[in-house]
């Protein structure tokens, strides 16, 4: 299961927040294949949105394949995303980096701004993934 | 959702003892889908408290009709829940009581499985009597009162003023969720209009006793474009607000077709939307739940 923090000063419509997070825990294997996101209720209750926002984002990963509503019994993850669990190599090099980073003396903001960068560098016809860190 | 929650026709409300005193609504035509989380925004005194009593059935208009479930207020009134602005009720009873009294006035619909979480979430004494309750933990009761009647239509008039924000959240959230659940449709007046954005799909504004804008929030926010650039000209856009500091021209629009590529676009939130309007009574009326509504209210 997995729980939503709505971000109101983000500048992010809250939908496409509900959207973000759940890639987020996709990409972390925080949720599999099989595991049913939190009803509607479940997320309005906990985070005082309204409802359809709730719905829209679920109908914006279904569309695009992410997730399947079940009649009457909830949504359910259909794929992962991407293959970076939270304990993969990959994040274990970049725990180093920002520990070198951080030694060398760069704020948080430098290390942000370096790395969304590299991140366009690599990704440039990719805006979006790029957007969602 | 299909079918309308509610509906008001050429509302008006006049005060004074021979009906001779100033409006307090007028000229209120707007339409509210079943299902919807409304907002009533507005400075005050703009009829907002007016609007939810006439929904209520507590006021009987001056002019015009206002329609409910598809009905009369009056006929209505077992599938309503109001809260009023004070939050009556009886000051002599104890929370337990309060409840019991719903109970037996609301035979056949009452939940007091969902009265009672209310009450518990906020860690009050069943037997306080509610006389002796803060305004926060009187409006708890309230609330609870309210959705434990599994209302069709809930009408709140500024519930949230006086709740710590814990309790807010909470009472935002079972709000919600008894929304999401039951297709409860919620309509209530705020001026923390930011508190609302997150919670509300539908939004009318008031100024003075009239309709200003009216509409899905989506939808609303959409017809409306933040510009700022160098001075120039905004025709054939229509200008709710305009602003000129040095050479910086800040403007809210509603684009008629594509806008001039030097300006910068951004979309508003709704309280910029909402401030925008209150600082210029003159805009233009936008109503956006029915075309022909809007071309009426634009003539």
């Amino acid at each position: 299961m997995v729980e939503y923090r709505i971000d109101r000063r983000s500048g992010v419509a809250t939908y496409v927040q509900i959207v973000q997070q759940t890639k987020q825990a996709l990409r972390l294997g925080l949720l599999e294949p099989g595991d049913r996101l939190p009803t509607a209720r479940e997320v309005v209750e906990a985070t005082a949105i309204n409802p359809n926002t709730v719905l829209k984002a679920y109908r914006e990963l279904e569309r695009e394949g992410l997730v399947e509503a079940r009649r009457g019994l909830g949504t359910f993850v259909r794929k992962s995303l991407g293959t970076t669990p939270a304990d993969s190599p990959l994040r274990a090099e970049l725990d180093a980096w920002a520990d070198r980073a951080r030694e060398a003396g760069l704020e948080r903001e430098d290390v942000a701004a370096l790395f969304t960068a590299v991140l366009d560098e690599h990704f440039r016809d990719d805006h979006r993934e790029g957007d969602e860190v | 959702m299909t079918g309308t929650a509610m509906e008001a026709a050429a509302l008006g409300r006049r005060f004074g003892r021979r009906g001779d005193g100033d409006w307090a609504l007028r000229d209120c035509t707007f339409r509210l889908p079943a299902g919807s989380v409304c907002a009533v925004v507005g400075p005050n005194g703009a009829g907002k408290s007016t609007l939810l009593a006439h929904a209520a059935g507590l006021l009987r208009p001056t002019e015009g009709t206002v329609t409910v479930l598809g009905t009369t207020p009056g006929a209505a009134r077992a599938r309503l829940a109001y809260i009023a602005q004070d939050k009556p009720l009886y000051p002599q009873l104890s929370i337990t009581e309060t409840l019991r009294l719903g109970h037996e006035l609301n035979p056949g619909r009452w939940d007091g499985a969902v009265a009672e979480r209310i009450v518990a979430e906020g860690d009050l004494d069943p037997h306080a009597r509610v006389g002796s309750l803060s305004g926060g933990q009187r409006t708890r009761v309230a609330l609870a009162l309210a959705l434990g009647k599994r209302p069709e239509l809930l009408l709140l008039d500024e519930p949230m003023a006086d709740l710590d924000p814990l309790a807010r959240h909470q009472l935002m959230g079972a709000l919600m969720a008894d929304a999401a659940e039951n297709g409860t449709t919620v309509v209530m007046s705020s001026h923390v209009i930011a508190e609302l954005e997150d919670a509300c799909d539908h939004v009318l504004l008031i100024g003075d006793g009239r309709v200003r804008l009216e509409g899905p929030l989506d939808d609303l926010l959409a017809a409306h474009v933040l510009v700022t650039g160098r001075d120039g000209d905004l025709d054939p856009h229509t200008v709710v607000e305009s602003r000129t500091t040095g050479r910086q021209h800040t403007a809210l629009i509603r684009p008629n077709g594509p806008l001039d590529e030097s300006w910068q676009t951004t979309e508003p939130t709704l309280e910029e939307l909402v401030l925008a309007h209150l600082r210029s009574p003159d805009a233009p009326v936008l109503t956006l739940t029915r075309e022909d509504e809007a071309e009426e209210a634009a003539a």
